[in-house]
């Protein structure tokens, strides 16, 4: 079954069209790469799939079912998690708490009015197993704002995978990243669970191909080429957008 | 341990106050524990789910008047005058929630005043109800099996709801539900992307926020024993606004103390001067320049500068 199937998406800002009809599908527990330069329309595509955008027509389907017009928290809650391109936390709370957070939402704790944060055990605890788990335990009780960039990257994307989400959506993780922190990123990323599915986008093919299991490459709002990684580097009309041959 | 012992001392305090001081200053700590309750209730909205409001003095006179008119129009039993007043307070502020909540920042505070504006022009204008700008003299303090109709006896009965308001409150910010608050204050579109829906939490929290400020509201009316428009004007939102800031926005306790301070300086300043309005605005801009984050924002920079030299 599709984890991810998209029909036909278009969204337009005014005159501007960012998205001339998409049409894509990602198989469960496959990794997709977005590639493409910047205004390519892959954030655009992302906010249309996560519903911080709805697309102007066309159909977004999560696992089957029709999500199109679903808001963002109510996608969430049908497993979708993503991160952003522009880092999103929540800055003046510590680490700890913007993973318990995380799976608070997933768990549906909430509107718990009364019974204290520190008292559901459970949560704290795969909150700190989950940090342990991917190095960052020693940055639990730091608040956000004061981690090093590196290492917000590496928070949001703990948060979004603390909720076991079905579907994953990276919007250009490694971005900003020093070369050594981006293997890190990457190494993070291949170590998730293989049942979970991922699209992600990125730039750099080398990081492309170091992840995915296919790629799909966007241009000016359209999808123009899908395929293993000698398919598209081999693809002419890529190779002319990536090298400014156009 | 500390913490303890510093809770029980207050605690202490406020228990032995009438046997201690001058009645004129057990009212005066009266009146400093009605609007600590309101500038907690306040904090809730603006240091926790991040929504800024100039409109808050609408759900403190929605509560008083409803309790006025109920006693001194149906002459209503307290019994029902009061918790009707929270009731009225509540409603208010799950009212304002459905028209401001689709603004943010600035837009919501600009709605907050003009529906607040409207509730003070209700207020003002419909003389045969409310009796306008004379307001509604006469209100005589409740008898709950005995009666509060004294200062001390109102004293307590004032401190034990403020007390009890202000540990609820506590808990509610301590809760899974006031994290998330603070979560979305931090950012909208994360917490939506993790699957909260943010509207409903933050309309919970002005209803929560209006229920303690409908109470104050409740005993601000009971304490003077007399209600008018200005309870509603916009001048008691831009207090609770300072009280809050001055304190310390999303620190609970500090807007209490806020509290504390501004109605002390008040009416100290305005037995010697009539400007006092004046002066609050230069206590308004002096915290924005030299204390951003309140009182408790000062202590915390200056204990931490202590401990690491």
């Amino acid at each position: 079954m599709s984890a991810l199937s998209i029909e036909g998406v278009t969204k337009s800002f005014g005159g501007v069209q960012a998205l001339r009809g998409v049409t894509l599908s990602v198989e469960a527990g496959q990794r997709l790469v977005l590639l493409g330069p910047n205004g390519a329309g892959n954030t655009t595509l992302f906010h249309a799939i996560s519903g911080n955008i709805l697309a102007s027509s066309g159909r977004v389907a999560l696992f089957g079912e029709d999500i199109t017009r679903l808001p963002p928290d109510a996608r969430a809650r049908r497993g979708l998690a993503r991160t952003f391109q522009i880092t999103n936390l929540l800055p003046s709370l510590s680490v700890l708490d913007n993973i318990r957070l995380a799976l608070c939402g997933a768990d549906r704790l909430t509107f718990r009015f009364f019974k204290g944060m520190a008292s559901y055990r459970e949560t704290t605890s795969r909150a700190t197993r989950l940090l342990a788990d991917w190095g960052l335990a020693d940055a639990a009780d730091r608040t956000v704002r004061n981690l090093s960039y590196g290492e917000q990257r590496q928070v949001e994307v703990v948060m979004a995978i603390a909720a076991a989400p079905r579907l994953l959506l990276l919007d250009e993780p490694t971005a900003g990243l020093s070369p050594a922190e981006t293997l890190g990123l990457v190494d993070m990323v291949r170590k998730l669970p293989r049942d979970m599915t991922i699209v992600m986008i990125e730039h750099d093919m080398d990081v492309a191909f170091e992840i995915a299991d296919r790629v799909a490459v966007m241009h000016r709002g359209e999808l123009i080429a899908e395929g293993n990684e000698a398919e598209i580097r081999a693809n002419k009309q890529v190779s002319d957008i990536y090298l400014g041959l156009e | 341990m500390a913490r303890a012992l510093a809770i029980s001392a207050i605690v202490a305090v406020f228990l032995a106050a009438p046997f201690a001081a001058p009645s004129y200053y057990v009212g005066l700590l009266t009146k400093m524990l009605i609007y600590a309750l309101f500038a907690m209730s306040l904090d809730l909205m603006i240091g926790y789910a991040g929504l800024a409001s100039l409109g808050h003095a609408a759900f403190f006179g929605l509560g008083g008047y409803t309790m006025a008119l109920l006693l001194m129009r149906a002459h209503a039993s307290a019994w029902i005058a009061f918790p009707a007043g929270l009731v009225a307070a509540t409603l208010g502020g799950a009212v304002f929630a459905l028209l401001a909540l689709r603004a943010r920042g600035s837009y919501f505070l600009m709605i907050t005043l003009a529906l607040a504006q409207v509730v003070w022009g209700i207020a003002f204008g419909w003389r045969t109800l409310t009796g306008g700008d004379d307001g509604l003299p006469g209100i005589k303090r409740p008898v709950f099996l005995i009666s509060f109709a004294d200062q001390t006896p109102f004293y307590y009965l004032v401190a034990t709801l403020v007390g009890l308001s202000a540990l609820a409150m506590w808990a509610v910010t301590r809760s899974p539900y006031g994290l998330a608050l603070r979560g979305i204050r931090d950012s909208e579109t994360r917490m939506r992307a993790m699957g909260f829906n943010v509207w409903r939490h933050q309309f919970a929290a002005m209803a929560i926020s209006a229920f303690f400020a409908g109470l104050a509201g409740c005993l601000f009316v009971y304490n003077n024993r007399f209600v008018s428009p200005d309870a509603l004007h916009v001048v008691t939102s831009a207090e609770g606004l300072i009280m809050v800031i001055a304190g310390g926005a999303g620190t609970l306790f500090g807007p209490a103390l806020g509290a504390g301070v501004i109605i002390f300086l008040e009416d100290f300043i305005s037995s010697h001067t009539q400007r006092w309005l004046l002066v609050l605005g230069v206590i308004y801009v002096a915290t924005t320049l030299f204390a951003p984050r309140g009182i408790v924002g000062l202590w915390t920079d200056f204990s931490t500068r202590k401990r690491k030299p």
